[in-house]
């Protein structure tokens, strides 16, 4: 029986090695409240959320490239000089729960825990962001979109850790929506990040709390990319319209007893709608299809 | 063949908290203990409130090394070497805080369950910003639940607190 407070990754992967049955705890915003209604029992515990390593985090101008720290709370994500570096993920941040969770929740833990719903991941999916994982065996990397493989399942074996997320930083707007009962303390009942990368002409769109993991929508993407005018920043009504259908069509949405899924795909036509316009503002009248 | 009788399980930790100033041994304790619980239930400070026990309610917020958290969704023994500040620490028994003699005048509390955490809540608030716009004030306590007053009274004792902080430069 155990709890140990780690301080460096080291230490933490050699718990890791020695007890694989411990249940890691980040900023416990998750693992807690299933403790505490007695899901899970804790026979060891790896407290990792003050691990030096994955406190940090890196600016690599030249990559273009922000590396994120385990350990990175959501407060720290909302905050200067980390918010401008990644708007869309400050935004989804600002979501999040409340101050008491922003301040404990991290963005490492958001992404094991790996529910449909949370707030990080679309910003995640549509930067193609890198996760890091390590053990005492060695390290590997994994894309975003191949790290969950279900709702809350993750190809995360036992003795593994993550240690950060890798975020490429892009030139163009990006921006977070979501659509919940509350504007604060809310899950998301349909949420969306979309990303545009000037330089490439691409624009990235994913969809959060409308399938088994962060659905990316690939065609209203490619249709996108060609439709919108890139001189001028604009896109024609028809050309929002028809991203949004894209968008819905894109969506594995079901019904529980947050929501239905009529109502869950019809909350990611307005949330397309509304990101591509604040994308190209311009309302232009033609497509250049 | 004899066996040794099994201890309970996961009940022999043993460790240290820093609350309000002093060094508290907790003993006995199991594993999966939240700080709420072991506030309450070991150390016998009952401000802290349990409601929701899932970071929904904001009832038991604490001071972690000055950060505002729900003390249900931390891990006992793992605020180890870490300074907590309950509702009992933010000022000594019949002389109130600034925050605390706001909420009694603008008459934010009524059954006052939710009141430790929100005075938890506003003091981490005003340490961060002495001028908080009411959108600010909204936003900052939203994660504390208050099913009697409304909010109303309550944002009118943080924007109180502010402008007497200005105006005696405290």
């Amino acid at each position: 029986m155990s709890v140990e407070v780690l301080s460096t990754l080291h230490e933490a992967l050699q718990f890791l090695a020695a007890r694989p049955d411990a249940l890691v705890l980040g900023g416990g915003t998750d693992l807690m409240v299933e403790l505490n209604a007695g899901h899970r029992q804790a026979h060891a515990v790896a407290c990792v959320n003050r691990v030096r390593e994955l406190r940090a985090w890196l600016n690599d101008p030249v990559a273009a490239t922000v590396h994120l720290g385990a350990a990175v709370t959501y407060a720290e994500l909302m905050t200067e000089p980390l918010a401008s570096l990644l708007p869309a993920l400050a935004q989804a941040a600002r979501t999040v729960g409340s101050p008491q969770i922003r301040n404990a929740a991290t963005i490492g833990g958001n992404v094991a825990t790996a529910s449909p719903a949370g707030d990080g991941l679309p910003v995640l999916a549509a930067l193609n962001a890198i996760v890091h994982l390590a053990s005492a065996g060695g390290t590997r990397d994994v894309t975003f979109d191949q790290f969950a493989t279900g709702p809350k399942r993750t190809v995360l074996r036992p003795g593994e850790l993550i240690t950060g997320i890798t975020v490429p930083v892009l030139q163009g707007y990006q921006g977070y929506s979501k659509v919940g009962v509350r504007n604060a303390m809310v899950i998301a009942t349909a949420s969306a990040c979309l990303a545009v990368h000037a330089p490439e002409r691409s624009i990235r769109l994913a969809l959060g709390s409308v399938g088994p993991v962060i659905i990316r929508a690939v065609d209203a993407e490619e249709f996108a990319a060609g439709a919108v005018d890139w001189q001028a920043g604009g896109a024609s009504d028809g050309v929002v319209t028809q991203f949004a259908t894209l968008a819905a069509a894109a969506a594995r949405p079901i019904d529980d007893h947050r929501s239905t899924a009529a109502y869950r795909r019809r909350a990611i036509q307005v949330l397309a709608a509304r990101l591509l316009r604040r994308a190209f503002p311009v309302e232009s009248a033609g497509t250049a299809s | 063949m004899s066996q040794v009788p099994a201890a309970p399980i996961g009940t022999n930790l043993q460790y240290r908290l820093h609350v309000n100033g002093d060094d508290r041994p907790v003993t006995d304790a199991w594993v999966g203990e939240s700080l709420l619980f072991v506030l309450r239930e070991r150390l016998g400070l009952l401000g802290s409130k349990g409601a929701c026990e899932q970071g929904e309610c904001g009832s038991c917020s604490v001071l972690i090394d000055d950060e505002l958290v729900c003390s249900c969704l931390v891990l006992a023994a793992a605020a180890t070497g870490q300074t907590i500040v309950t509702i009992e620490g933010v000022a000594p028994v019949g002389s109130p805080s600034d925050v605390q003699q706001a909420f009694v005048d603008a008459g934010a509390v009524q059954c006052g369950f939710c009141t430790p955490g929100l005075i938890m809540a506003a003091h981490s608030l005003l340490q961060r910003s002495a001028r908080p716009t009411e959108y600010e004030i909204r936003e900052q306590l939203s994660g504390n639940v208050c099913r009697c007053t409304g909010y109303g009274r309550i944002i009118e004792a943080v924007q109180q607190v502010a402008v007497s902080r200005r105006e005696t430069g405290s």
